[in-house]
């Protein structure tokens, strides 16, 4: 008889570092309980969990917190390596999934954060001049393997696929065109949202640009 | 036996390679050193970084591996049969010891520069970070004579390079970080002690001399 888990994911649904977490775990078939956060009033239980940077996604195992979501993706592979393997075995290859999903937090995220949160001038216009020249470099990551993974979904896919919920959001306030920009990332999303761990956690694009949307009007940015 | 070729490219005041030095001199792998002269990048520095250009990178038969995290989690797999590991074997002391690491990445390097960079209020705000950083990691730290617990671990490597940094920041700052962390400070003696680390870690006041120096360069 399987031991009594206690899984919960203290969440906010358009966070593209919590689905990270909500693939992974759909993934490997593991049942939890989702808990949406306020990020305007934050719960006690959250910032228990998380006093160091008070942000979600938090995984709570069993009572135990496990904090950042790259943290939180190769702790579920590691506890429920029982299916889908989300880490190939070799070394080399484990080290560049590591590595280009710090990229992507680095160089995508911030880029395209300043893209939609900043006004324009100079700085929003290197940040889309960055934004695209990184898309291309995983792009190229990608080569003409069906996923990041290789044959199979993996650590790499996971990290990058929520971003595609706020593509449309980019495309707009960014005014590009991302699949003109990078048509094999395009064919790679288009494969992975066929997976149900994907297509059941991802929100849709329009709800995302709603939020964006109310984002801006409170920076002012838009009327 | 397979003949390896291990390259580390690095620059010598580096904390990021010195964690690298630290990890292969644990597990008492073979190497070669190469020295990057950071105002005057190499052509081999993007051919092997070509998405940073930064040090530090190590070359494994060919392929680079960059990020210093990162090199030092790919050295503990594959000479997993060398020393203990940096990393715990249980998934959860796992992710807390990343969780560390990952931390002082993110932010105390960030917050060190602006102790010698800035003046004002901008430096106090600095050492106050900085300081908040030390005693957050100093909490968890506890009673362990190491981060990893009887022996060097993964924490333990990513912040002792640090130490070298500690005179320049108490010289800047005006400020003692042994008063304010002294738990932490008897650590770092502790990891000094260890040969991998007393081979790698750089002498602080030639660290000193070099930052002065490189605020003179920047201001010009």
């Amino acid at each position: 008889m399987a031991k009594e888990e206690e899984v919960i994911l203290l969440d906010f649904w358009a966070s593209m570092f919590g689905m990270r977490a909500r693939i992974a775990l759909a993934e490997k078939g593991v049942s939890y309980e989702y808990r949406e956060e306020d990020l305007k009033n934050k719960s006690q239980l959250l910032l228990e969990m998380n006093p160091i940077h008070k942000k979600i996604p938090v995984l709570i195992h069993n009572g135990k917190p496990i904090c950042e979501s790259r943290i939180i993706v190769e702790y579920i592979d590691e506890v429920w390596n029982d299916k889908a393997p989300l880490f190939p075995s070799d070394t080399y290859a484990k080290a560049c999934a590591r590595f280009w999903t710090d990229f992507i937090d680095k160089k995508v995220y911030l880029n395209g954060r300043n893209l939609l949160f900043k006004a324009e001038g100079e700085e929003h216009e290197a940040s889309k001049k960055e934004f695209i020249d990184s898309l291309k470099l995983i792009e190229g990551e990608l080569g003409e393997k069906p996923y990041f993974g290789g044959e199979s979904f993996g650590y790499l896919d996971v990290s990058l696929i929520p971003f595609y919920t706020w593509f449309h959001s980019y495309e707009i306030y960014g005014k590009l065109n991302i699949e003109q920009e990078c048509p094999k990332l395009i064919g790679w999303v288009k494969r992975c949202i066929q997976k149900e761990s994907v297509s059941n956690v991802l929100p849709e694009s329009v709800k995302v640009l709603g939020f964006v949307q109310q984002a801006r009007k409170r920076l002012g940015l838009d009327e | 036996m397979v003949q390896e070729e291990l390259i580390l490219v690095n620059f010598w005041s580096s904390p990021f390679g010195c964690r690298v030095k630290i990890a292969l001199e644990e597990k008492g792998i073979p190497y070669e050193y190469k020295e990057e002269d950071l105002f005057n990048k190499s052509p081999l520095l993007s051919t092997i970084n070509p998405v940073y250009n930064k040090v530090p990178v190590l070359v494994h038969n060919g392929k680079s591996v960059c990020e210093s995290l990162n090199i030092v989690e790919y050295i503990d797999e594959v000479w997993s049969d060398r020393s203990t590991s940096f990393l715990p074997s249980d998934p959860y002391e796992r992710s807390q010891a990343r969780f560390w690491a990952d931390f002082i990445d993110k932010e105390l390097y960030e917050a060190s520069k602006k102790i010698y960079r800035c003046k004002g209020e901008e430096q106090e705000s600095g050492k106050k970070d900085v300081l908040r950083i030390l005693k957050l990691v100093e909490g968890e730290l506890g009673n362990k004579p190491f981060f990893g617990g009887d022996n060097l671990g993964f924490v333990d490597i990513s912040l002792i390079p640090f130490y070298s940094r500690f005179y320049t920041w108490e010289t800047f700052g005006k400020f003692s970080i042994e008063e304010e962390c002294p738990i932490l400070v008897s650590w770092a003696k502790r990891c000094s002690e260890k040969e991998s680390v007393a081979k790698s870690l750089v002498d602080p006041i030639k660290i000193y001399d070099f930052i002065l120096y490189l605020n003179n360069y920047l201001t010009k």
